[in-house]
């Protein structure tokens, strides 16, 4: 068949990016088939794609592998949140025991060619000694010790190791920036869905945000294009929090550093948004990345700057009413109307 | 079995006591300031109430209040005083830059920095101090490049880097580049502090942001005595400390952009600093608690600083690209190069120390 006739394997289905970059990639007439792997059913329509129940901590996975004959691995089931699993524990056993096992099934694989894992800039970590733009090549400036963070680590160091046991598959990790877009629900994104939005006071990160449109875009790029290695996935320019929060039109307020991860537990219990360690990293000292290598090498260029996502992800939620804005706009016009008739005037006595 | 006798427990939504009555108590209709108690057609009255008090306030206007004529006189005079004889445009551009600061429309670099809010705010305020206040004189403008990559390097003084803002400045006005200050992490890991430095054009002194902005054709300047420089007392002003590991040196090297060093004279006198908590400085986890004459004794009036004469003199630029390849990676050729900047500026201060009449003068 070919390099034509693709079959891949995607894992992480259950979960809305998932299920439509499945999509997409059925819809690709370069590729044959699609299976989609996950522990629960994906809740939406998910077309051509099969659906695999399994569960990618077993070894059943390396049989839907060598059944499916499968040649490219498609890894996005690292996940942020524990979100309908029941925990941390469970969270960090599908992260990381997935990734393991998964990763062993794929070294089993003989027709394997291409292994895509989606990784996060997360990886890099947040701090006061961070450069302002991370390459590829850096790495984070204190070593995460739980979370999210640490999965991630975790999971880029079994593809490395992986990557080196089977120099003949292709690896290309991409490590994305926070993911925005109308449908996506991340850490993130409930963070600025809150009607108050609170901020580490003192502090004003620098954002990066990749749309959820590159994100499969990217993602079914590095399926078919030939090149492997790590690359830094995320839109043009930064945007400050500061700018973020009314570019929304949101109040903010600033809490003190000590306060902020008590008040994380109370939104966490009112079940509104989840302020892990590095969330609150981010938040207070923001993370660049340089997307250098994913131009010039990966040959990607997203449709949408930080700036464009940020605001195509802003339109889809309900502003709150920005009242002084309203207020300057409206004495604006009114100067402006009387300058002009003030320049008339001038002209007259002139 | 009979029926069970349902005995209500509370007033079944109704206003009460709970004592099933139909009418609520009075202090239950107290806890209600808004709702009161209607018992019989109360349109009427509250038709009436607005025409009475617009008529009240008309009444009264001429009696208390000065005339409306007054007031739009006094404010035209007075910004007029401020925005000068066009001040319907000025005040219309000054609201349009609020505007859109309040909406964020406006762009930052992928360092952070704010250049809107630096030129119009951060410099604007500064200006004043450095021209009023510490009356600087700048000289050898001419030194610093037009365009193209550089390296400022200046010395530190003054226990709070209000020079690395003066230095800002005078090189704005004069060339209209912006001087892009490498910070140490210390200033992003403070609060306020971190978030103002990034919108002021800083960022982490480290050999991969200075290489990057370097690169980039930026203005980029370091204070190598860091906070050796800054925080030493005031016997020892005008002494030059050590120059860190020269790394500005090797990232000046690597990317072949010359280097001009800057004496700056006067910072010294602004807060003397003549004694320090250290105890209470590794508690907070800051270098130094300054102590000046003033400060902490006159509280806020202590922080007011002592108007010294400033001079800046930028000196002629050191060329670094003319070294072979891997020169940076010669340890020794840095501190040669390290040394002949220091040496530079140490000579200039001496120099400039000479020729100053008095500290105030």
């Amino acid at each position: 068949m070919g390099r034509d006739g693709r079959v891949v394997l995607v894992t992480g289905v259950s979960r809305d990016l998932g299920r439509r970059f499945a999509r997409t990639l059925a819809a690709d007439p370069s590729v044959d088939r699609v299976i989609g792997v996950d522990v629960v059913p994906p809740r939406g329509d998910i077309g051509e794609v099969s659906f695999v129940r399994a569960d990618i901590r077993n070894p059943i996975i390396a049989k839907v592998i060598a059944k499916e004959d499968i040649d490219t691995v498609v890894h996005m089931s690292v996940i942020a949140t524990p979100g309908s699993l029941s925990g941390r524990a469970s969270m960090k056993e599908l992260n990381v025991i997935g990734t393991m096992q998964l990763l062993a099934a794929c070294q089993k694989a003989p027709n394997l060619d291409t292994l895509v894992v989606k990784s996060t800039t997360t990886v890099y970590g947040a701090s006061s000694r961070d450069p302002a733009m991370f390459t590829e090549d850096m790495g984070p400036k204190r070593q995460p010790r739980a979370g999210y963070a640490k999965d991630a680590a975790e999971v880029e160091g079994y593809v490395r190791g992986f990557a080196r046991r089977r120099p003949d598959v292709r690896v290309t990790m991409l490590r994305c920036a926070n993911v925005l877009g109308p449908h996506v629900v991340s850490p993130i994104t409930s963070y600025f869905r809150l009607p108050v939005v609170p901020t580490v006071l003192g502090f004003d990160p620098r954002l990066q945000f990749l749309h959820e449109r590159d994100l499969l875009d990217v993602l079914t790029h590095a399926v078919h294009k030939d090149v492997h290695g790590t690359f830094n996935i995320a839109g043009d320019g930064v945007i400050m929090l500061s700018q973020a929060t009314r570019r929304l039109g949101r109040v903010t307020i600033p809490v003190p550093p000590f306060a902020i991860s008590s008040l994380g537990s109370l939104y966490r219990q009112a079940g509104r948004a989840e302020f892990s360690p590095e969330q609150v990293a981010l938040l207070t000292y923001g993370r660049g990345v340089d997307t250098t290598r994913m131009r010039e090498l990966l040959d990607f260029h997203p449709t949408y700057d930080t700036a464009e996502a940020f605001a195509d992800f802003g339109g889809s939620l309900i502003h709150t009413v920005n009242r002084p804005e309203r207020m300057l706009t409206g004495l604006e016009d009114a100067l402006t109307t009387v300058t002009t008739r003030g320049t008339t005037r001038g002209g007259d006595n002139g | 079995m009979g029926d069970a006798d349902v005995i209500p427990i509370g007033t079944r939504g109704r206003p009460g006591r709970g004592s099933r009555s139909a009418h609520p108590s009075s202090a239950a209709r107290g806890l209600a300031p808004g709702a009161k108690p209607t018992r019989g057609p109360a349109d009427e009255p509250e038709v009436e109430q607005p025409d009475d008090e617009s008529a009240a306030t008309e009444g009264e206007q001429p009696t208390t209040g000065i005339p409306l004529g007054d007031w739009h006189a006094a404010l035209n005079i007075a910004a007029r005083e401020v925005f000068g004889d066009q001040w319907e445009r000025r005040l219309a551009e000054f609201l349009a830059f609020l505007r859109h600061r309040l909406t964020g429309e406006y762009a930052v670099d992928e360092y952070g920095f704010d250049r809107e809010l630096t030129e119009r705010f951060v410099l604007a305020m500064i200006r004043p101090i450095a021209e009023k206040w510490f009356r600087v004189e700048v000289r050898g403008v001419e030194n610093i490049p037009a365009d193209g990559g550089a390296l400022v390097v200046s010395n530190h003084s003054g226990t709070v880097p209000v020079d690395g803002l003066v230095t800002m400045q005078a090189i704005h006005d004069s060339t209209e580049r912006f001087l892009r200050p490498l910070g140490a992490d210390l200033v992003f890991r403070l609060p306020m502090v971190s978030s103002m430095a990034r919108k002021t054009g800083a960022t982490l002194a480290c050999q991969e942001d200075a290489e990057r902005m370097l690169n980039a054709g930026e203005l980029v300047g370091v204070w190598p005595e860091g906070f050796k420089g800054i925080g030493k007392p005031y016997s020892e002003r005008y002494k030059l400390q050590r120059f860190g590991r020269g790394g500005f040196v090797s990232a000046a090297m690597r990317t072949g952009v010359p280097i001009v060093p800057v004496s700056v004279v006067g910072a010294e006198e602004i807060y003397p600093l003549v004694g320090n908590v250290p105890s209470l400085a590794r508690l907070l986890g800051v270098p130094y608690i300054p102590i000046t004459p003033f400060f902490p004794w006159l509280g806020p009036l202590g922080m007011v600083p002592l108007p010294s004469k400033w001079l800046i003199e930028f000196g002629e630029p050191i060329r670094t690209d003319a070294f072979e390849a891997g020169a940076a990676d010669d340890p020794m050729l840095v501190f040669n190069v390290t040394d002949q900047v220091r040496e530079a500026i140490q000579q200039t201060l001496y120099s400039l120390l000479m020729e100053r009449k008095s500290v105030f003068g």
